[in-house]
């Protein structure tokens, strides 16, 4: 063997064999807080500054607090993707790590939350999915450890097509009206369509729906198709990443309104807008918390993490959407850990006991402005029966270069998606053969 | 001097024929199998099981069919991930629909129908060749996947198009935790990969070669090429349609077809480049490489996250190393990691005496 195979094999060997079963080491007294991200993939853009928030906020929490109640908060990142095959192994990696385990894991996708529930229902560790995820997790008695929290896509669909009928002058002026809906063609583009079939029948309007194939960087044909074919009164806009800021170009290109185009939560931030230029003026979208840095605690986030140089991202992004998203994911996350703390003390908890938290999270408008985040975390309360907490909705609209809320806390439709919700989690346990608990009798 | 095959002599066809025709090489196959069976389930963590192994062993799997296909029947193709999809969804319809079929024969049976597929675009195969071919099966994986999402009969009407696997339970037993799965994993993938080393050295196999090499002579010597190329369409696909399904059933638990996009069809086709074309051991190799190194090195970057390095730029390095790892392999040996372990098999026949 010459010294060339020699080499290779060394460096082969020493490539795979090390790394793979290193572990870090957490000192007694922390909570273990895993955080699963992407830097890197097609969806890095947006994926950095959300954890970004996060993170910041955990550090606030450790330098201005000192942890909750005491106890230190630590983490580690651990790189996704965005694909759900990392998902799986990031969570392996870090369901253990820490002195009681993995507290929680938001595992920020669609997709990336199906590949982890059953796994994590198992281990008993709560998945949180803010925003985001598998809608009829909603109904508690069937997944325990699921969390869509604040809202879910189906409520928030509600309040949009509501939002649509004020700009109207009525929900009764809906009849008759046409709606394009421009999917991401994939999991979470797709989450919505019964529940925006139902709307359709209730109130008389028309939807048909636009897929875009992923990454969704070709939509020449679909607008020209909406503008010039189908003449939509309105366009949902349910993009994720650079399909946005494509969708918003294209609209602009055929004349399409831009104020005439609702965008989801995940369609609605500055790395959809800015990309688009003048194109994205009067562009709308959702959202479940507020813009700006206008709130104590991004005041404090700025103070003890930003300000002293310990910020996980740039000090611009404070204040953007996506930041601020993850300054409420913290908010959400570390106060289900300080409810648990409530009932079993304060020390680490495991995941089975931050569950709790999560079941009895009563953000009040007190408990907000406790928290420092009146405006940014609508208000919501969460049960054993309901795991989401039917938060409002706001909507904003991209006006001369920054997001500005255009309308207060527009109340979901619960009365249609709860009865959807429970049927859908009745099929699943069916499926599943789960028996689901009985709310009545848990406290 | 240990690895010398001086004094093995064949003294009937049988034994010249052999899987393993080497003394050492059937000992080291037995004990690799006796190791992996069952020292690995006993010593590993849930972490290397789940999250190293068991895709690792899928990947080898899915490896060899396209190995079968392109590198020894010469048929470049770009639709495995297409053919993993097939066998995935039909694994689903099978378990979900015959509610008495074993799931194991389900996975064999999604195989078939994935056989199947693959024979249907193997077809133009008979008049378009290299290149012309991968654009035609590029089309399969561009048509599987966009009739999983659009025809929602095969998501049994799901609303979100993401569908979770059902249990795994044959014989009564539920395959559960980590080892079970991945002594279920690797006794299928073992069967698979034994069956594959055998038939690349029968008739089968070796018209394959003869196809791959010059067609037309192939055919001169009276080996069929349409028979032929179909033939190697369905195996490969068989592969990929077993692989698809163990990925979404033991791997992933849930079944969707961004799963199986264009990206990983590239992801199998460079696993048998580095791995090395033509060869059952290089399909292991390659899925080693192309699975296991990113993993590495993501662990070995989040090691540094703490000392001062910007996450960001630790976390982008995994691609930056990984793909000089590639430039580098594919300079120093372009034919593939399987042939540096036959460079080294030469080596040790005469060590300690090189000449």
């Amino acid at each position: 063997m010459n010294v060339k195979q020699l080499a290779l094999g060394a460096v082969a060997a020493a490539v795979l064999a090390s790394p793979l079963t290193a572990e870090k080491v957490f000192a007694a007294g922390e909570q273990f807080v895993p955080v699963t991200l992407y830097r890197t993939g097609p969806y890095a853009n947006t994926g950095e500054p959300l954890m970004g928030g996060y993170m910041d906020y955990m550090r606030m929490i450790n330098a201005r607090d000192g942890g909750v109640n005491g106890v230190k908060l630590v983490y580690e990142e651990c790189e996704t993707g965005y694909k759900p095959d990392r998902m799986v192994e990031c969570y392996q990696r870090l369901k253990n790590q820490g002195e009681t385990g993995a507290g929680m894991f938001n595992p920020l996708g669609t997709g990336l939350t199906y590949a982890v529930i059953e796994d994590a229902t198992k281990d008993k560790i709560p998945v949180i999915t803010i925003g985001y995820g598998r809608t009829d997790a909603t109904d508690g008695s069937v997944w325990k450890y699921v969390f869509p929290l604040i809202t879910n896509y189906w409520s928030q669909n509600t309040a949009k097509i509501k939002f649509i009928g004020q700009r109207e002058g009525g929900m009764e002026n809906l009849k008759g009206k046409k709606i394009a809906y421009v999917i991401h063609d994939s999991a979470y583009g797709k989450e919505t369509q019964p529940v925006i079939a139902e709307q359709a029948k209730k109130y008389g309007f028309e939807v048909k729906t636009f897929p875009v194939a992923h990454p969704g960087l070709d939509q020449k044909a679909v607008w020209l198709q909406i503008a010039r074919q189908y003449k939509p009164d309105w366009v949902i806009l349910r993009g994720w990443g650079v399909m946005n800021q494509t969708s918003i170009k294209e609209a602009a290109r055929v004349g399409f309104p831009r104020d005439k185009i609702v965008g989801v939560w995940w369609s609605g931030s500055e790395q959809d807008t800015v990309p688009a230029g003048a194109a994205a003026e009067g562009y709308i979208s959702a959202n479940f918390h507020g813009p700006g840095t206008d709130y104590p605690v991004i005041q404090d986030v700025l103070k003890y993490v930003q300000d002293a140089g310990k910020g996980t991202v740039d000090k611009s992004e404070v204040g953007t959407i996506m930041y601020n998203r993850g300054v409420v994911y913290g908010i959400v996350n570390i106060e289900a850990i300080r409810v648990a703390q409530g009932k079993f003390g304060n020390k680490p908890l495991t995941g089975e006991q931050i569950q709790w938290g999560f079941e009895h999270l009563d953000f009040t408008p007190e408990r907000i402005a406790e928290l420092g985040a009146t405006g940014l975390v609508p208000p919501f309360k969460t049960s054993c029966f309901d795991h989401e907490g039917q938060a409002p909705v706001k909507f904003q609209q991209w006006q001369d270069g920054k997001w500005v809320a255009i309308t207060d806390w527009i109340e979901t439709d619960q009365a249609m998606v709860r009865p959807m919700v429970e049927a859908s989690a009745k099929k699943y346990a069916a499926e599943k053969g789960i028996t689901p608990r009985n709310c009545a009798t848990e406290n | 001097m240990l690895y010398r095959e001086a004094g093995q002599f064949k003294s009937s066809y049988r034994s010249d024929q052999a899987i393993f025709p080497i003394f050492q090489d059937r000992i080291g196959v037995i004990i690799i199998l006796l190791f992996a069976f069952l020292v690995i389930p006993m010593i590993s963590s849930e972490y290397m099981l789940r999250s190293i192994f068991i895709p690792f062993l899928i990947f080898s799997l899915a490896a060899i069919g396209l190995n079968i296909l392109t590198g020894y029947a010469g048929q470049l193709s770009l639709g495995t991930a297409g053919f993993m999809a097939v066998g995935a969804f039909a694994a689903y319809n099978l378990v979900i629909r015959l509610e008495w079929m074993n799931f194991i024969v389900a996975f064999a049976v999604a195989g078939v129908v994935a056989a199947a597929v693959g024979i249907v675009f193997g077809l133009p195969s008979l008049r378009i060749k290299g290149f012309y071919l991968a654009v035609v099966t590029l089309a399969a994986q561009f048509f599987i996947e966009w009739l999983f999402t659009a025809v929602p009969w095969f998501t049994n009407y799901s609303s979100s198009g993401v569908i979770s696997a059902p249990p795994l339970i044959a014989f009564g037993y539920e395959f559960e935790s980590a080892q079970s799965r991945y002594v279920l994993t690797l006794a299928i993938v073992a069967v698979l990969a034994l069956l594959a080393k055998n038939m690349v050295r029968t008739t089968t196999g070796r018209a394959w070669m003869a196809i791959r090499d010059m067609d037309i002579a192939a055919e001169i010597i009276g080996i069929r090429p349409l028979w032929t190329k179909l033939q190697a369409f369905a195996i490969s696909s068989f592969y990929c349609g077993v692989a698809g399904a163990l990925w979404a059933f033991v791997y992933l638990g849930t079944v969707e077809p961004q799963a199986f996009d264009i990206n990983r069809s590239f992801e199998i086709l460079f696993m048998i480049i580095i791995g090395g074309l033509g060869s059952i051991l290089g399909s292991f190799l390659g899925a080693a490489f192309i699975v296991l190194l990113p993993i590495a090195l993501n662990n070995a970057a989040s090691l540094f996250t703490g000392s001062g390095l910007p996450a960001d730029i630790v976390t982008n390095f995994e691609l930056i190393i990984f793909g000089l790892l590639i430039i580098f392999f594919l300079i120093v040996e372009p034919h593939g990691l399987a042939r540096l372990w036959q460079i080294g098999k030469e080596k040790l026949r005469l060590w300690p005496f090189p000449y």
